[in-house]
């Protein structure tokens, strides 16, 4: 009962610090034409947010000489905020390749990346740890959850890197599990919860720092039909409470819940479509079904 | 930060119960071993001290016939016999000036049984002195008083004797200060006691309290007949560093009177210079058993690394989950170094446990004497263990890179 009373505050506090983040973007917004994309719909007066992820011309290359591979040629990419993005490509095509940049996981052999208005490419490897905690929430194909470990703690892990005080991180953690529906699950372990419950887990460690985008690596790769759908529906919700979602995936299905669809080929994007504006709801949600007043306004 | 390092190698240590106890026996048996070795070596040392001690460090103990080389010299060295001439020489301040004083010492004979009321006992030593014995020695009188100049110069019946003797004759369980004024029968004459000396206990090699002490001019009388003969000498020197000296007038003395007497012809055992001996080689014996004990340790803390390097192995995915979610590497390296730490420290508190617990127990018979420096020594030693030995395992886990970790199976 406690746990469902904080959830609100939680998403308004969330919604809030996603604000606030914007406005410290803009003060560090770089000057040039190409990083600023003003939607014309919109009236001039309304500020408009910088971009999350700014990649310029990025290239990534494997070995040397004449076992050089080429994973990715030259990609450049924009995705605004609150934008529902899916990465499709078959295997090979340098998705992950993509994913492990995006996700300060690696680095790029040339090019400039910028999330979140810093440059990540050129940063010491502690300084891309504080990036990866506090913008990037990782959700992965195996869920990744660390064993023997209850899904409360799991939860707080990122909290305690970031150094939060134990009782704060507590209260969040509990408010990000009840988030995800499992308010009563917090100190089961990961072996004690079902694949969906574990992706539910996961989701809630990487929204529990409230980062500037939820980056997902075939999330429902190993989730039967069910906790697929489970799954996908959270991400709907997350985006319209306002976060910027980027999903790597092969399946149609999953593609389907995104706004827009980029497509990779032998480490170049072949095809970058829009389903839904950014500003809107997501392709897959039925207004009809949406109760919360706050999420009715975002579709007026 | 710090809090939570500890928290998290608790929760990697709980998580695997049955390898982190192997580990921490390890550590357990290393500090255990020191501390209960070297109280061992420190139980025995403080043993043979006593035991050195109670005859008085300051003092020399003087008896005829040399040992060594000087034995096979002939007949004469052996019929040398210590005299009273030779205490009022030694007693001399121009002949030995760094002796302060002299006790002949008299043997009233090997099996003197001792009797009353009808109880009998053979007595240990049955010794004829002066009245400065009780001093040189350090035998003070718990009840009554010990023998007085006018006792040797009347060459009273009576003697002091220790407790061992009161005990025999009255009872164990009586009060043995209650058999002084009692007349007891030793040998052929009766004696009265008056005095009880104050118990000392055994020093290894007999029991010093079996004892009974009279006048020398009383034992002469009675039992040795006047032969003008003393068995031994226990001088005392001016201080415990003048021991050497004492020793060389001594020698020089007892040579100039005996006609054809060596340095071999006398004995002249220095407690200073045994005491020093036996502490030499105690300390000898501390360190071998110490550094056995550290052996054990050195391989405990061996078997930490061991088990950090699996564990990191093993949880190579996990490091890579850590960073990707925002891990420094100080976060990684300080989670690893500290479940090593507390890996050895845990068994490092086990160990003192231990060592504490089996010290209480006679090991060879001796007593052990736990020896705090040992206790901090050893704790020490397993905390620098584990952080040594965790240094590596743990580095190795920082420097991993999250996308390899991550992909690690």
């Amino acid at each position: 009962m406690v746990a469902a009373a904080l959830v609100p505050g939680a998403l308004a506090a969330a919604l809030a610090g996603s604000v606030a983040e914007m406005s410290t973007d803009l003060q560090t917004l770089p000057t040039g034409p190409a990083t600023v994309a003003v939607d014309p719909d919109r009236t001039p007066a309304v500020r408009v947010p910088a971009p999350v992820i700014v990649m310029r011309s990025i290239s990534k290359v494997y070995g040397q000489g004449d076992v050089e591979v080429h994973a990715l040629r030259n990609v450049s990419l924009t995705i605004e905020r609150g934008d529902y993005v899916a990465i499709m490509g078959a295997s090979g095509s340098g998705k992950s390749t993509l994913m492990n940049i995006l996700g300060c996981l690696d680095e790029p052999t040339t090019g400039r990346y910028r999330l979140a208005g810093a440059d990540v490419s050129r940063l010491e490897d502690n300084d891309v740890a504080d990036i990866r905690n506090r913008r990037i929430g990782f959700i992965f194909q195996s869920f990744n959850l660390i064993a023997r470990t209850s899904a409360l703690v799991n939860v707080e892990m990122p909290l305690v890197y970031g150094g939060m005080k134990r009782a704060l991180r507590r209260e969040r953690a509990i408010a990000s599990l009840t988030r995800v529906g499992l308010g009563n699950r917090l100190d089961h372990h990961p072996n004690q919860l079902s694949g969906g419950q574990q992706q539910r887990v996961a989701i809630a460690r990487a929204i529990v720092t409230n980062p500037a985008m939820i980056l997902a690596d075939e999330p429902t790769g190993a989730l039967d039909s069910g906790s697929t759908g489970e799954v996908l529906g959270i991400f709907d919700e997350l985006n319209i409470e306002g976060r910027t979602v980027v999903v790597i995936t092969h399946e149609d299905e999953v593609a389907a819940h995104a706004k827009r669809v980029i497509r990779l080929r032998d480490g170049e994007i072949v095809s970058d479509d829009r389903q839904a504006p950014v500003r809107g709801l997501p392709p897959q949600v039925n207004p009809a079904h949406l109760t919360t007043p706050r999420l009715l306004e975002l579709t007026s | 930060m710090n809090l939570e390092s500890i928290r998290m190698a608790m929760r990697g240590i709980v998580a695997n119960r049955m390898r982190s106890a192997l580990t921490m026996l390890g550590i357990l048996i290393g500090v255990g071993a020191v501390i209960i070795l070297v109280a061992v070596g420190a139980g025995s040392a403080a043993k043979s001290r006593q035991s050195l001690a109670a005859l008085g460090s300051n003092t020399l103990t003087v008896s005829a016939g040399g040992f060594g080389q000087g034995n096979r010299g002939g007949t004469q060295s052996r019929n040398l016999q210590i005299n009273d001439a030779d205490v009022t020489a030694i007693n001399d301040k121009t002949q030995a000036p760094d002796v302060t004083d002299v006790v002949p010492i008299v043997n009233g004979g090997g099996s003197v049984t001792a009797s009353l009321n009808g109880s009998s006992a053979t007595v240990g030593q049955f010794l004829g002195t002066t009245p400065n014995y009780s001093s040189v020695r350090n035998a003070p009188v718990q009840a009554g008083a010990f023998l007085t100049a006018d006792d040797l110069a009347n060459h009273a019946s009576v003697a002091v004797v220790g407790t061992t003797v009161a005990k025999n004759l009255l009872g164990a369980t009586a009060d043995p200060n209650s058999i002084v004024g009692t007349n007891v029968q030793f040998g052929n004459h009766t004696i009265t006691i008056i005095g009880v000396l104050k118990a000392k206990g055994s020093n290894g090699f007999q029991d010093q309290d079996d004892i009974a002490i009279l006048p020398m001019s009383t034992v002469r009388d009675s039992y040795t007949g006047n032969t003008g003969t003393i068995n031994q000498l226990i001088v005392q020197a001016s201080n415990a560093n003048t021991t050497g000296a004492a020793q060389a007038e001594i020698s020089s003395v007892l040579q100039a009177h005996h006609k054809g007497a060596t340095a071999n012809s006398f004995r002249v055992l220095n407690q200073a210079a045994l005491l020093q001996t036996a502490n030499a080689s105690n300390r000898t014996f501390t360190v071998l058993l110490g550094s056995v004990a550290a052996i054990s340790l050195l391989v405990g803390g061996i078997g930490v690394m061991n088990i950090m390097l699996v564990t990191v192995t093993e949880r190579t995915r996990e490091i890579g989950i850590r960073k990707a979610i925002g891990a420094r590497t100080g976060a990684i390296l300080g989670q690893f170094l500290t479940e090593a730490v507390l890996l050895s420290l845990l068994g490092g508190i086990l160990g003192i446990a231990s060592g504490y617990a089996g010290s209480h127990f006679q090991i060879v018979g001796v007593k052990p004497v736990i020896q705090t420096y040992s206790v901090i020594l050893a704790i020490g030693v397993a905390l620098a263990v584990g952080l040594f030995f965790g240094i590596y395992p743990a580095s190795r886990a920082a420097k991993l890179r999250p996308i390899d970790a991550l992909r690690y199976e």
